[in-house]
């Protein structure tokens, strides 16, 4: 093979090469207009908020179910039941945990909540009797504001909460950090289950 | 694993009581909470423990527990309960909280277990281990010595020499030696055996007199220690022995003032517990220039001199300073002095709104009436026969105080009524820790809200106080009216 040979073969491709590109290039173009471009000129405007969506999340839309969740009355001496709706699950133990961390989130007004702020869940367990043990965070007695009204109000909420959507739960013992406690402010024994005393429902 | 974050304070020890004897069980204190060494457990109960792929496996005989590292719960024969703690380790040895004992292995050990915190005993079968509780009483010319035993166990008084001796009639006792004032009559309390109490006598002991009086449950031994001032005569040095169904004199009949048979009608309201809420670092509610804490204790001190004053009956406070007190040593108070009436004063929070007084008395589920409803429990004795045990269960001692209690608080509201604002549900039960082990009559009040300005204004106000303090005055006094015209026990 000459030197010339060489340098022309580099520098002009033959015709079949040019068409072969050429293709490439309109299907990339078709690609573009099709996955993006469209839309992004035709498509809904973004959400800024929304949190980003995970590439291996499954996209069907969540099953959702109304859950009832308990708030302070307006009297402040009891607790009334609101319809929220809540993550679906399969498992009771997986429904406690969504019902749950909807309870424990701040209420939109006019409702107020007799959970402390700040208080988090840990872990809730179900036993074959009824039984559900909810563990919080310490923030459910640090920033409680002590009264038995407020203590009942607090532990029955989340009594209710588990006992009134969860036909398996028929009591519910309230851990913090991970141990037993005796009160959250010093009244309400906390040392068993407690079931549901419609005293505090409206 | 939880690890020991430090311990708090020097290893003590519990004693099991068996009928092979008396062992001790060390304990250790891990952050405020006592533990027990698992290895010592499986020592003293024929256990064997199992570690692996992160569980604990504690089997006796065919039965198992599993504990999960990290959790405070167990498997108990395939049941969950919940512990206070989770296991930890010290020194290389796994250590679990004494509950343990109580919760965990009680249920599948074949003997009776009975953990007894307050004597630091475990009592392992069905020995006679009576509770004796143990009061003083200083009179003008005299001392006098209340030993109540529950069950009911009967007891002989020797006097030897420079002291007296009762022995009881049991394989053990469960007793707290109290401290005394000795004016000159006592000089110490101790044990001296298993089953006998020594009363070391003092200077101004001349003689004694003896008595025991007797209900179906429990016993109670008076010994009057008297001077030679007091009117001694016909006083017996010699031996007493005291049976449990009649009532002994000797040498003189009993004083005007002799106790009441306990579970029988008082014949007056003699002792009043008043529960100042919170306290120490538990401030309680905080309200606008004030502390629920501060405005407990002021309110149990004029409570305190008003009834000590115009009833003349003996009144003591769970706590007189701004001192943090466990729940449980609360009632423990009211307990051990044999209160007729205990009073624990709250004032009260919500979220929204709230106003005015409420009484609340305890709350328990059927399952803890049918636990305390069992009828006693019939067991074998030395020396042949058989005895009938009625324990009362610490956890739910008000259970059987429940309608009285109800009563009292009833009496409470009629009298708020007309002069103490009230809450929209004055009255009710509920379950609240420091009212269920109170071994009388018990109401919890709560004075009013210190959430608004203007009711924590009102609650500090000289005026608020005085009308309620006379308000609890005025219903005990109906209340005792009550019971003593009922003649039904309190």
């Amino acid at each position: 093979m000459t030197a010339a040979k060489r340098g022309r073969a580099i520098a002009w491709p033959s015709g079949q090469t040019l068409a072969i590109g050429a293709f490439v290039a309109v299907a990339a173009a078709l690609a573009w207009l099709l996955f993006v471009g469209l839309p992004r000129w035709f498509g809904p405007e973004p959400q800024p908020l929304a949190a980003p969506v995970a590439a291996d999340e499954p996209a069907v839309p969540t099953r959702r179910i109304n859950a009832q969740l308990f708030y302070v009355g307006a009297g402040g001496v009891t607790l009334v039941s609101v319809e929220h709706e809540v993550p679906y699950a399969e498992q009771a133990l997986d429904q406690a945990r969504e019902i749950l961390h909807a309870q424990l989130a701040p209420p939109d007004p006019p409702h107020a909540s007799a959970i402390p702020n700040g208080t988090v869940l840990r872990a809730v367990f179900l036993t074959p009797r009824g039984e559900a043990y909810v563990d919080l965070s310490r923030e459910v007695v640090t920033a409680h504001a002590g009264g038995s009204v407020n203590e009942l109000l607090t532990v029955y909420t989340l009594v209710h909460a588990l006992t009134a959507n969860l036909p398996a739960v028929s009591s519910v013992q309230i851990l913090v950090e991970g141990r037993e406690v005796e009160t959250l402010a010093g009244h309400v024994n906390l040392q068993r289950p407690l079931g549901q005393n419609p005293d505090w429902i409206q | 694993m939880a690890q020991v974050a430090g311990q708090s304070a020097p290893p003590s020890t519990l004693t099991l009581v068996s009928a092979e004897g008396r062992r001790s069980l060390p304990t250790a204190m891990v952050n405020d909470r006592e533990f027990v060494a698992l290895d010592d457990l499986a020592a003293a109960f024929q256990l064997s423990v199992r570690q692996e792929a992160g569980a604990i496996t504690v089997t006796y005989r065919d039965a198992t527990i599993v504990l999960t590292p990290d959790q405070p719960l167990a498997s108990v024969a395939g049941r969950l309960i919940s512990l206070p703690a989770a296991p930890t380790r010290s020194g290389g040895r796994l250590l679990v909280p004494l509950e343990f004992i109580s919760r965990a292995l009680a249920p599948l050990y074949d003997r009776r277990l009975d953990l007894r915190r307050p004597s630091r005993l475990i009592v392992v079968g069905d020995l006679r281990v009576p509770r004796i509780t143990l009061a003083h009483e200083p009179l003008a010319n005299s001392a006098r010595l209340t030993l109540e035993s529950t069950p009911r166990t009967a007891s002989t008084v020797v006097q030897e020499g420079n002291r007296l001796t009762v022995r009881f009639d049991a394989d053990a006792l469960d007793l707290q030696i109290p401290s005394v004032a000795s004016q000159g009559f006592i000089q110490a309390l101790r044990l001296v055996d298993n089953v006998t109490l020594a009363i070391d006598l003092g200077p101004r002991f001349a003689a004694y007199r003896a008595s025991t009086q007797t209900s179906d449950s429990a016993a109670r031994l008076t010994l009057d220690l008297l001077s030679l001032t007091a009117d001694a005569t016909g006083a017996s040095p010699a031996t007493a022995a005291a049976t449990p169904s009649t009532p002994s004199t000797f040498g003189a009949p009993p004083g005007p003032a002799d106790p009441r048979l306990f579970g029988q009608p008082p014949l007056t309201m003699r002792t009043l517990v008043i529960d100042p809420g919170h306290g120490g670092d538990d401030q309680g509610v905080r309200g606008p220039g004030v502390t629920e804490k501060d405005l407990t204790l002021s309110v149990a001190r004029r409570l305190k001199s008003l009834v000590e004053g115009r009833l003349g009956i003996r009144v003591l406070l769970t706590r007189d300073d701004d001192r943090e007190v466990p729940l449980d040593r609360r009632t423990a108070v009211a307990n051990n002095n044999k209160a007729d009436v205990f009073i624990s004063l709250h004032a009260n929070a919500s979220p929204r709104g709230g106003s005015g007084a409420s009484i609340r008395v305890a709350a328990f589920d059927a399952e803890a009436r049918a636990r305390v409803g069992q009828p006693s429990e019939r067991v074998a004795v030395f020396g042949g026969g058989a005895r009938d045990i009625d324990l009362v269960i610490w956890d739910f001692a008000q259970v059987r105080h429940a309608d009285r209690s109800m009563e009292f608080a009833r009496i409470l509201q009629q009298q708020f009524a007309s002069r103490v604002p009230l809450d929209r549900r004055p009255i009710g039960q509920e379950p609240f820790k420091v009212l269920e082990s109170a071994n009388m009559p018990a109401v919890l009040i709560e004075m009013g809200y210190l959430t608004g300005a203007q009711q924590a204004q009102l609650l500090q106000s000289a005026e608020f106080q005085t009308t309620f303090t006379q308000a609890v005055f005025d219903a005990l006094l109906q209340f005792r009216e009550r019971l003593t015209a009922s003649g039904g026990s309190r």
